[in-house]
């Protein structure tokens, strides 16, 4: 087996990969949530001077790109490659906001569990000598997601109570070799997970058995136990979706009740913002990343934190199709000290 | 507790947990906000009797005005803050259909006025336009035969 890998799923990195840096930018009804003064950023208008949401989506990635390499104190010449990925087709709002960054570019999909996919893509890259710097970002926003998934904007339907806002943002962090800053310490790489459900009104519970599924995996992996983490936090279950993964990690003798979180459920004050079951989308997990936990580790109130992005693999055409959703979830440690 | 295997089992279990819409408040407001549409409807119905003109004129004009207010109000941003709140209470009447064709012809303004707007206008009306026709071309022919 190759030496980094334990168990069956996990990758032990062996050199120091530390977070340098991050930065997140968020729309106007995120600022007004629960974290919106540890975003770097919250447009005012969700187009942003910008004549299509594409568009401001792209830009959202490059402001937030530029700022993450700006805080390094870094020059995009230092940056070896760029991992990133969105929601709309093909990528586009990473392709084309990074388009000028002049650096080598990997664009890659994972839904909304894109933002630990790409950070467990770039630190074993950075652990492997394979890079100095690796920057991974994701972004979504609610319009271009709204158009593409499900309704024009201006249509006048109902959501269920189970439905989730997806989160305007994007987020993303600097892995070096070098400088200080948290670590990332192992990397379990979800499976597909498909537990029959069809609903695309209720994400949560299709992503919830997959998020679990990584979790278990990686305490039975690693040897962990969940009290190894201050903090586990799931990309964006939602309330619906986080309570059935904190049931189905309790039915398989795990207890991580006390110590855990969901960034859809953090980023909305839901009663007071219509969120309904909370935020969704790739900026969600990697907004609530960039701003509220890197800030919050960096300070120092949190040290070991478990951070699993879930996606929903479906797409508009496979929904119509009626088929069920397939769902998968990534994790990793951020540690504030290696090992 | 017992571990859930089978798909089965999952999609019983999430029907449980998961909240359900509050069908009464939900029927209250529709009840109340498609009433009043429709009262908006017929006082202007009434009001173009009154100034004298002919049945068949009336129910021509009436809907013109609605599906006018319709898309004005989708146009102001309001109609899916009021179909937030009414669901099928706003959708159902014909202002509703009004938004339904107005709202994706704003939406795709930026692929341009041809492939965006022209194309993608009736993406939500359409299949009432497909199924709204073919029943009434069928009804036709059905009374056509019997009459």
């Amino acid at each position: 087996m190759a030496g980094r890998r334990i168990g069956k799923q996990t990758v032990k990195l062996q050199n120091p990969v530390n977070a340098v840096s991050a930065a997140a930018i968020v729309g106007p009804k995120e600022g007004k949530g629960p974290l919106g003064r540890y975003f770097d950023m919250i447009i005012d208008d969700e187009l942003w001077g910008e004549t299509s949401w594409e568009k401001a989506e792209s830009k959202l990635t490059k402001e937030t790109f530029s700022k993450i390499v700006t805080k390094a104190r870094k020059s995009n010449n230092e940056i070896n490659c760029i991992i990133a990925g969105d929601l709309l087709n093909q990528c586009i709002a990473s392709s084309f906001g990074l388009r000028e960054a002049g650096v080598s570019f990997l664009g890659i999909y994972g839904a909304c569990s894109t933002m630990a996919q790409s950070i467990g893509i770039g630190a074993m890259m950075v652990d492997g000598g394979f890079a100095d710097n690796v920057v991974c970002i994701t972004s979504s926003h609610f319009c271009s997601a709204e158009k593409q998934f499900r309704f024009p904007l201006e249509l006048g339907s109902q959501r269920p109570p189970t439905a989730q806002w997806t989160v305007t943002g994007a987020g993303g962090v600097l892995l070096s070799n070098q400088g200080t800053g948290p670590c990332i310490t192992y990397v379990t790489t979800g499976k597909i997970v498909d537990m029959g459900i069809k609903d695309a009104n209720n994400m949560g519970a299709a992503m919830a058995p997959a998020a679990a599924d990584t979790i278990i995996t990686h305490f039975r992996d690693t040897g962990l136990a969940p009290e190894s983490y201050d903090l586990i936090v799931t990309g964006d279950l939602g309330i619906v979706g986080k309570s059935i993964c904190d049931d189905l990690i309790k039915r398989q003798g795990y207890y991580i009740s006390d110590r855990y979180n969901d960034c859809g459920v953090m980023i909305y004050d839901r009663e007071r913002q219509d969120a309904h079951a909370g935020g969704s989308g790739c900026g969600c997990s990697a907004s609530v990343l960039g701003g509220f936990l890197y800030g919050e580790m960096t300070k120092g109130s949190l040290n070991n934190i478990l951070f699993v992005a879930t996606g929903a693999l479906l797409s508009p055409t496979s929904t119509q199709q009626g088929e069920s959703i397939p769902c998968i979830a990534h994790a990793v440690s951020i540690g504030k000290t290696f090992g | 507790m017992q571990n859930i295997l089978t798909k089965d089992e999952y999609r019983k279990y999430v029907e449980k947990v998961s909240p359900k819409s509050k069908l009464l408040r939900n029927t209250i407001r529709a009840f109340v906000v498609g009433g009043f549409i429709c009262i908006i409807g017929q006082m202007f119905n009434n009001l173009l009797k009154a100034r004298g003109y002919g049945p068949d004129i009336v129910s021509t004009i009436t809907p013109i005005i609605m599906v006018f207010l319709g898309a004005f109000f989708t146009g102001l941003n309001i109609y899916d803050e009021l179909g937030r709140f009414a669901g099928a209470g706003s959708i159902v009447p014909i202002t509703g259909f009004a938004n339904s064709i107005v709202s994706p012809a704003m939406e795709y303004k930026s692929e341009g006025y041809v492939l965006g707007v022209g194309a993608k206008m009736f993406v939500i009306a359409g299949p009432v336009l497909v199924y709204g026709i073919s029943v009434s071309v069928l009804a036709g022919i059905i009374y056509y035969i019997i009459k």
